[in-house]
This record gives C-alpha cells, sequence and structure tokens, in this order.
C-alpha cells in the first residue's frame, strides 16, 4: 500500500489549499519500523509528511471526536466503518468531514515479524510497491516475508477491506477476501466447558497492567470519564487484582457490543499482547447471529442495542 | 574478593544455589518477551534477551501493595484503627538487571530517600536487594543509554557486574554486597587474565558501535517558561492515547496513588498503594471537579517536562531517563521521547 503515499500527499495539499478542510488527519512515518504515528497537517506545504503503508494500525477516528472544525481524514474500511459509527452516535459530523478512502490490504502483524525473525532486532522494514512482499532488515540479516502470511488477525478475517463511506478513493477498490471463517477461534471458546473457559479468560488476562492502551486505542472508547475511572461511586478497584482487571475487560468489550468493527487497535496497541479482540470478537458474532448486524456499514440504521424492533430474538425470555 | 568466572553450564546450579541465601529474581520468557519473575521450582531462567518488557521497578515498587487494614465495624475495639500491613523482606537478588534499569533505581531514590521523608516500603526493599547486573552487548536500536547518564556497562547502581562472554559470564564484583553475594556462589573459578581481556574487549567493541545520541546538553539553562510554553507540544500531543504504556513500562516513573478499598460484610478496608500515570487524566483530577491538567496536551507536556527539565533543575544532575527506550519502543502511537528531547534542546 505504499503506493498509496503520493496520492494521499496529493489529496491532501489539494483539500487543504482549497479550504475544503481545515486539517487533514493521516500518518507519517514511525521512528520505529512498523510503527506509524498519526499526524493532523494544516498546512499544505506539510504534506509530505504524509505517508501510509502496510503499519496503519491505529483507529484514525479516535482523532474525530471532539472536534468542530472541517477535517479530512484517511479511511480503511474498519475505520470508516468506526466513522459512520461516530456519525450514528453524534460523535463526528459528517458535513465537516472529507472522507478519503482506503482500500486497504491489511496491517502487518509486527509482533508476528518479530516471531519470524526470531525476536532478532529489526532496524528496518521495506514494503515492495504492491505490497505483497516486504523485507525485514537487521544486525546482520536480512529476510524477506508474504505479507499475506503476516497480517494483524483482524485483517486475515476481514470482509470489509473497502471503505463504506468516503468522498473520495485514493486508489481502485481491492477485491475482498472470500470465504473467510471469521469466528474459528471464539467458537473453540464456545465449545469449552466452563472451568476450561474461566481458565482461558483468567490466562488471559494474566499480564494486564491497567495502562489502558487497549481502551485509549478504540474508537468507540470515548467518554468524558471511563466507568474504570469514576470515583463516586467507584465501581472497579485500581489495584491488579484480576476480578477487577477481569470486570475491565469484560465491561469494556460489553459497551462495545454492536459498535466493534474489529479494527485491531486494541490489540496492537497493548503492550503486554493479551489477545483482547477475544472479548469483543463474541459479540460481534451475537450481534450477527441474534441481529444481523455488522457495525458501521450503514449511516441509516442504528445498532441493535440502541433500537427495539419486534423481531428481536427474544428466546431468553421464559 | 576477585572477580569470578562461571562457565554457563554450572550458570543454572549457580543461581540455584543462591537460592538458599536469597530470594532470587531472574528473567523468564512470557511468550513473546521476558520480565524478571522469583526463582522457583520450574521457573526458566533466560538469558537470551535485550531487556524485558516491564522495568524490574516492581522490586522496589510493586504495582498495587497494601499498605494498611482496618475494620470499620463499631463493635470490634480496633474499628477505624489503621494497622500496618507487615511485610517481611527477605535478602534477594536480581540476576540479569541491564545496567540502564539498576541506575534507574539511583535516579528514582531520589524521590524516596530525602532528608525529610523516607519511604520505609521502597526503602526496605531498596536495601534488601542485591543487584546483578549484566553488560549489554546487544543494545536495542531503541536505547540512547549512553545519552541518559549510563551506559551499556555502566556501574552505577550494581554490586556485580556480568559480562556475558560467550560461553561463560565474568562476574565483577563492585560494591561489598556484591562480594557477599559471589562468596556464596558455589562453583566458579577465579577470573583470569585471558577473561578479563575478553571483557574488556567487549565493552570497546560495544562502545565502538555507538548507540544513539540525545542531546539533553542544554535543557538546564533553558528557561523553563519559554520551553513550558513552546509551541510544539500541540503537535507532540495530537497521537498521543493517554494510556500509561510508558510510564508504566518506565523504570524511572515512580508515582503512585493511594486508594483504600473497602468492603461489606465484613466491614473491612485495604489501604492500596498502586503505580499511577501523569497520562490519566484521573492523574490531577480535585475532589472540587477541577483538573488542573484537563487536556492532554498538557499531560503529554507534564510527563516530558519533568523527566527533562524539572528534574533536571531540580536535582542539577542529568535527566529523569536512563535511555532504556521501553517508551519508544512500546508507546503504541509512536510517541518518541529521543525527538521530543532534541525538540526541547533546540527551542
Amino acid at each position: 500500500m505504499i503506493e498509496y503515499t503520493e496520492k494521499i500527499r496529493e489529496i491532501a495539499k489539494k483539500l487543504l489549499e482549497e479550504g475544503t478542510v481545515d486539517a487533514f488527519i493521516g500518518y507519517k512515518k514511525g521512528s520505529v519500523p512498523m510503527m506509524n504515528e498519526p499526524v493532523l497537517v494544516r498546512d499544505p506545504a506539510d504534506v509530505d509528511v504524509l505517508h501510509w503503508d502496510s503499519n496503519c494500525g491505529l483507529n484514525l477516528c479516535n482523532y474525530l471526536t471532539g472536534r468542530t472544525d472541517k477535517v479530512g481524514i484517511l479511511a480503511t474500511g474498519c475505520n470508516s466503518r468506526n466513522i459512520v459509527t461516530h456519525v450514528i452516535e453524534n460523535q463526528a459530523d459528517r458535513e465537516r468531514l472529507y472522507i478519503v478512502g482506503v482500500p486497504c490490504t491489511g496491517v502487518i502483524n509486527h509482533r508476528a515479524v518479530k516471531r519470524a525473525v526470531k525476536g532478532r532486532e529489526i532496524t528496518e522494514v521495506v514494503e515492495e510497491p504492491g505490497g505483497e512482499r516486504f523485507t525485514v532488515k537487521g544486525p546482520g540479516y536480512e529476510e524477506t516475508f508474504e505479507k499475506a502470511d503476516f497480517l494483524q488477525l483482524n485483517c486475515a478475517t476481514c470482509r470489509h477491506r473497502n471503505p463504506v463511506e468516503y468522498d473520495e478513493l485514493v486508489a481502485e477498490e481491492v477485491p475482498e477476501q472470500q470465504a473467510v471463517q471469521a469466528f474459528k477461534d471464539v467458537e473453540k471458546i464456545e465449545q469449552m466447558e466452563p472451568q476450561k473457559k474461566w481458565d482461558f479468560f483468567e490466562r488471559a488476562i494474566s499480564s494486564c497492567i491497567r495502562c489502558y492502551a487497549c481502551r485509549n486505542a478504540c474508537p468507540l472508547c470515548y467518554c468524558p470519564t471511563c466507568f474504570v475511572d469514576e470515583s463516586k461511586p467507584q465501581w472497579v478497584g485500581k489495584s491488579i487484582d484480576p476480578a477487577d482487571t477481569m470486570t475491565f475487560h469484560f465491561l469494556r468489550a460489553y459497551h462495545c457490543a454492536g459498535r466493534c468493527t474489529d479494527c485491531g487497535a486494541c490489540e496492537r496497541a497493548c503492550p503486554v499482547g493479551i489477545p483482547v479482540r477475544q472479548f469483543t470478537k463474541k459479540l460481534n458474532k451475537d450481534c450477527i447471529e441474534l441481529f444481523d448486524w455488522e457495525a458501521g456499514l450503514s449511516l441509516d440504521s442504528r445498532p441493535p442495542l440502541d433500537v427495539y424492533r419486534k423481531e428481536d430474538p427474544n428466546d431468553f425470555i421464559r | 574478593m576477585s572477580a569470578k568466572i562461571f562457565s554457563k553450564d554450572e550458570w543454572a546450579g549457580v543461581l540455584e544455589g543462591l537460592k538458599d541465601a536469597y530470594e532470587v529474581y531472574v528473567p523468564v520468557k512470557e511468550g513473546d518477551f521476558h520480565n524478571f519473575r522469583p526463582l522457583k521450582e520450574g521457573t526458566r531462567p533466560s538469558f537470551e534477551f535485550q531487556n524485558t518488557r516491564m522495568s524490574p521497578k516492581f522490586l522496589t515498587e510493586p504495582q498495587s501493595e497494601r499498605m494498611f487494614e482496618y475494620t470499620l465495624d463499631k463493635n470490634q475495639p480496633d474499628a477505624h484503627i489503621l494497622k500496618e500491613d507487615e511485610k517481611e523482606i527477605p535478602p534477594r537478588a536480581v540476576v540479569g538487571i541491564r545496567p540502564c534499569d539498576a541506575f534507574a533505581f539511583q535516579l528514582v531514590k531520589r524521590n524516596f530517600d530525602t532528608p525529610r521523608y523516607k519511604d520505609p516500603y521502597w526503602l526496605k526493599r531498596y536495601e534488601a536487594t542485591t543487584f546483578v547486573g549484566l553488560g549489554c552487548n546487544d543494545p536495542c536500536e531503541t536505547c540512547f543509554c549512553a545519552s541518559a547518564g549510563s551506559g551499556p556497562f555502566d556501574r552505577k547502581g550494581l554490586d556485580v557486574l556480568l559480562y556475558d562472554l560467550g560461553d561463560a559470564y565474568l562476574a565483577q564484583p563492585l560494591t561489598d554486597k556484591g562480594e557477599a553475594l559471589l562468596e556464596k556462589t558455589d562453583g566458579g573459578k577465579e577470573a583470569d587474565e585471558a577473561s578479563w581481556k575478553k571483557a574488556q574487549g567487549l565493552t570497546r567493541q560495544v562502545a565502538g558501535k555507538g548507540s544513539r545520541r540525545v542531546s539533553t546538553d542544554k535543557l538546564r539553562e533553558k528557561d523553563v517558561n519559554a520551553l513550558y510554553e513552546a509551541p510544539f507540544w500541540e503537535d507532540v500531543a495530537f497521537s498521543c492515547i493517554n494510556c500509561g504504556t510508558c510510564t508504566f513500562l518506565c523504570p524511572t516513573c515512580w508515582c503512585f496513588d493511594i486508594q483504600d478499598e473497602v468492603q461489606m460484610l465484613p466491614m473491612v478496608g485495604d489501604r492500596m498503594r498502586n503505580w499511577d500515570s501523569c497520562m490519566f487524566p484521573l492523574f490531577t483530577l480535585h475532589g472540587s471537579g477541577h483538573n488542573p491538567r484537563s487536556s492532554k496536551t498538557e499531560r503529554v507536556r507534564q510527563r516530558f517536562m519533568h523527566k527533562l527539565k524539572y528534574y533536571v533543575d531540580k536535582y542539577d544532575d542529568g535527566i529523569q531517563c536512563v535511555g532504556c527506550g521501553r517508551c519508544v519502543q512500546f508507546c503504541p502511537v509512536n510517541i518518541d521521547i529521543r525527538e521530543i528531547a532534541e525538540k526541547m534542546n533546540a527551542l
């Protein structure tokens, strides 16, 4: 996707020069391999800092919350769905947005790359135009990998690579992945005995340090005060007692029910590698099964937990 | 006592032997990364690491610790009386700590051990700990220890320094505590001339590679208000999501919060001390509801001003950072303290 960079700069420049937008939100190349930094550009002269490649893994929709200016923003499939959700939830005004759609072929799983080079230092990752392969360089070695083998787990099972809502696209749409089995991991957990399931969750969160990177990387978490930060009453203890940590993770996931686009930003942000998507994904699966719903696909329909429909399933009432 | 040399074959036994006299902490591989863990039965120490994911600061400041317990039951004679949580802190040894992380304890000590205030929790643990460092043959790309008052083989804050010579460790005692530890080790032999030469060669070789330089030399002379009002803070803070990754991974961030956790039936409570982070809005929220650092730009500025200016001015002894590079490596949005230090230094 590195070839999008030039086009993105060109579009941003035009939008800023013509005054279509006051600011443009994109990425600049990071100072660390496989880590790009979200950036806000105001001056058309600065558009050359903008960069795009397969390491743009944070969700830019985060940066829309509370803005009142006219902004241009890059949006992949999942990011565009979050923007739609933001608009539906009155966190962004569609009229003030200029969405530059990025047909996405997926974000590289930087942890898997690190594993593949056996933990050796990585000094540079070079992506080939077209983006099918990338080369990892470090002291005394150089290895080339197929991107398809190193996609973030959410990208590997993504069914919405193309933006659903945009004003302009940076490139032709990419083919959507066919015959994706998105929920195999969730099914595995669903089939576990209760005790095994509990053990799985306990193990999953055992390394949590309560830094809230997962929550803060999530565009859905825009509450002025999160329930974990409330002090009157205090809902959750602040220590690393597993009961409190578990409460945080589960409640966070439930707050995302019917809203999560599985963008993977939470899992990518976690400094200790917790598979946080396992919590939200179960609820995504439930939403498909119960309400035939995937978040953020249209500006015209509200999320299932936000509306009442006569045909809503009610088998649980007996 | 002079330096000792231990072959790697006997190393596991040496660590095991130390358990008689110390609670021993070693690097352990957990999934994709290493962390320091107590050496227990079944623990597999692993010294194949650049640095641990979490800094070893938990050794003196656990993420959560109970300070007091109490009962609120008025029928109890000791109702509302805080009782200190008595802690047994046996002698401990952390083996394999990187020089940057060991130096961090010296920086943090400035806050916990002052002429006026002595933090008993921190100090008790610090004094009980013997720091056995492991020189860095292969410093990370993201670290800049040599620009932060430390270095790959820096000795500050260490009791013993280990040199990894490939098939053996050369253990050099640096303090009485270090000598005492080496005396308690089984096996090993006195370090010979050849090993010393090898260790010196290693130090030169690593120094020759050179770590990234970060300029901090002008921070002291800068006007604090000018830096505070610098035009770049909004840009620097734009991408920040205000999580606690940088501060929780940082070996020199030491802020904590004290909280009462009370439960009903029976009405008892614990007074806890937990790590806190200046990145969190709650960090400065007043009881009145006012928050003097209500925006993320203010919080981001605080973090960097604290480390790179306020400390520099307060102690006149360098920055409150050892250049371990954890925040650089694991910030989810790639905010890089090296670049910010350069910006501040160049203002």
